[in-house]
């Protein structure tokens, strides 16, 4: 134990005076994802904001041949912006960003609207962006209720009832709570979580494992009267401490970001206050040693720091994996899948964020899975290092 | 003392080391004389216990290494080829740091570095950070670092490697010293020149097996040389790899 102690204190100090080391660790890990997170639900809000109060812009080219139609529009709210334009200039334009959404009303629109055939319009747009998407879909259900409306008059005009033509009347019912909305966007939290969790010990295991091997000073500590268990406990233990360090940061800088972004604009309650950073906390607690042993055992493997950077960077993303399956499959929080790590803590955090009843039992037994692979691999890792090829 | 006894050890093809048997007696230097890939490194790693030989035995003051593996390194100090430092550690805490894993604490901790520090001439640097030593200052460092627990044996592995002229002097004076203390010193080379100058008992190795194992006087009376070069040249059979 004394050992233990002594490589743990030894590269808690030495790696706090590493500034590549600190800059991952407590800066760029914690920091990068609610900051991220952030960002992308400003981004959020500003656009659903265009969505539903900002009046429809639209550019439209022949106006003068539907005054009908011009009339219904601007009664909808509709900013109209008169410009003669062909086509292939409208094309053009729309597609050179000068206009967003051209609607070009051909010569021949009177005369076949006069005569009850199908009169042509044109509506110019590029699905491939999403702004101008929003504002086309907005135009085409506007002109489709303008033609519905036209429909039902010509029907009723000549003596049918017009609810003939209505078959069918679609009701949407959604049932999307404010909170469980926002889940969807706070998905992302939870890997960014997981990913400062990580990134906190990233450089510690590359440091403690290839980086002595690198430097030369691996040989001279395996000849010491060491256990080569306590050796890797150490380190280990120096690895846990930063990546508590990087969760705690991290779980901070969400709750600081998430009272800056006004999330009940968008319809979503935060839910994310001092006291469920500290469930998170204890959640993700059990992924620490998992994580840390994972990347020391993946990192012992390694002859030099580069070699180590590279695979350690794949084992980053490891955690994603199961948290992507999770939002394509759109799994729920059940006891069966609390043995997959990663996934368990995802699934868990969002059950807190959702307010649902989370079950004592599926705590427990997602941090015993996650505890129980970190034990197999730590056993791992320190028979490794009892091998010669441990030299290189 | 330290003893090797019939140690044989393969990787693979390779015989490294083939029934290599010697003693290095306390009170004197003895030195181990090879070409490069002659074996020195994968025996002397046998005698102090990272590699475990396929045959054969290896002690440090009669104690087996690969059965009391931490009694015995308590007797033994290492300074193994590569020597590196942690940069980010001063000279002293990089010391301190392998005396406590040794179990040498407190008074007796801080009392041993600076004897060692007078010693070994690292006063001026002893408080500085790792971070761009000389290769004369990393070998003092891990030098004090293979001592700090008073150890009455000491095995080196090429560490005149890098060295200029006033630090093999130094090391050969340290070295000197050690001996004088009545310690075992054990230590490899590939220069000719500082075996002769330095050990009482030279162990010339080739091929992984011993093929002199006597003083430096004695090597030299029996070939028949008028000098210690020419013959340590017979004993070896080839001049390759030795300067």
């Amino acid at each position: 134990m004394h050992a233990l102690f002594t490589v743990f204190g030894k590269e808690f100090l030495e790696n706090l005076r590493d500034r590549r080391t600190l800059v991952s660790a407590l800066l760029f890990g914690p920091l990068f994802g609610p900051l991220m997170f952030g960002f992308m639900v400003s981004r959020m809000l500003n656009q659903s904001v265009v969505e539903s109060d900002e009046p429809l812009k639209l550019t439209i080219s022949g106006g003068d041949h539907a005054p009908g139609l011009t009339q219904f529009l601007e009664a909808e709210g509709v900013k109209l912006t008169a410009a003669p334009l062909s086509e292939s200039e409208a094309r053009a334009a729309v597609r050179g960003g000068t206009a967003q959404v051209v609607l070009i009303i051909p010569d021949e629109y009177g005369l076949r609207f006069t005569a009850a055939a199908p009169a042509p319009v044109l509506l110019v747009a590029d699905s491939a962006d999403s702004q101008t998407r929003k504002i086309a879909d907005r135009a085409r259900t506007l002109l489709g209720s303008y033609a519905s409306t036209i429909a039902q008059l010509r029907l009723q005009a000549r003596g049918v009832n017009p609810l003939l033509a209505v078959p069918v009347a679609v009701n949407e019912v959604d049932v999307a709570t404010p909170t469980g909305r926002a889940v969807v966007v706070l998905g992302f939290m939870t890997y960014f979580v997981l990913f400062a969790v990580l990134m906190g010990g990233l450089y510690l295991a590359i440091d403690s494992t290839a980086g002595e091997r690198e430097r030369g000073s691996l040989e001279a500590l395996l000849s010491l009267p060491v256990a080569r268990a306590s050796l890797v406990g150490g380190k280990l233990l120096a690895t846990c401490a930063y990546m508590c360090i990087s969760l705690a940061l991290s779980l901070t800088a969400f709750v600081c970001v998430l009272r800056v972004v006004p999330l009940e604009k968008l319809g979503m309650s935060g839910n994310l206050g001092p006291g469920t950073a500290l469930i998170f906390f204890a959640i993700c607690l059990p992924f620490v040693p998992l994580g840390a042993a994972l990347m020391t055992f993946v990192a012992s493997f390694t002859r030099s720091y580069r070699e180590a950077q590279t695979y350690l960077t794949a084992v980053l993303l490891v955690p994603t994996l199961p948290i992507a399956f999770a939002s394509i499959y759109s799994l729920k929080t059940r006891s069966s899948l609390m043995f997959i790590p990663s996934l368990s803590q995802h699934l868990l955090m969002t059950s807190v964020l959702k307010d649902e009843v989370v079950a004592g039992r599926d705590v427990w037994m997602s941090a015993a899975a996650s505890l129980g692979l970190a034990l197999v691999l730590i056993v791992l890792t320190a028979r490794h290092w009892r091998r010669e090829t441990m030299l290189g | 003392m330290i003893e090797a006894t019939h140690l044989s050890k393969r990787f693979g093809d390779i015989e490294a080391v083939r029934d290599i048997s010697f003693v290095a007696r306390d009170g004197a230097i003895t030195g181990i004389l090879g070409a490069n890939g002659a074996g020195k490194s994968t025996c002397l790693r046998m005698l102090y216990g990272v590699l475990t030989p396929d045959s054969g035995k290896a002690c440090i003051d009669g104690i087996d290494i690969r059965g009391e593996t931490s009694k015995a390194r308590a007797h033994l100090g290492v300074l193994p080829h590569a020597a590196g430092l942690y940069a980010n550690l001063t000279a002293r805490e990089n010391i301190q740091y392998f005396g406590s894993l040794q179990r040498v604490g407190g008074d007796l901790l801080s009392s041993r570095i600076a004897e060692l520090s007078r010693v070994l001439g690292m006063e001026s640097f002893i408080e500085r950070r790792a971070k761009g030593f000389s290769q004369g200052q990393r070998i003092k460092v891990a030098l004090a670092r293979a001592l700090i627990h008073d150890p009455g044996n000491i095995v080196l592995d090429e560490p005149t490697n890098g060295l200029d002229v006033m630090a093999i002097r130094n090391l050969r004076e340290m070295l000197l010293a050690l001996k004088a203390q009545g310690r075992c010193v054990l230590f490899s080379s590939h220069v000719m020149q500082e075996v002769a100058v330095l050990c009482d008992r030279v162990v010339i190795i080739g091929h992984g097996k011993v093929l002199a194992d006597a003083t430096v006087e004695s090597i030299r009376q029996r070939s028949g040389a008028a000098s210690l070069e020419e013959a340590f040249l017979q004993v070896l059979g080839d001049t390759e790899g030795v300067s």
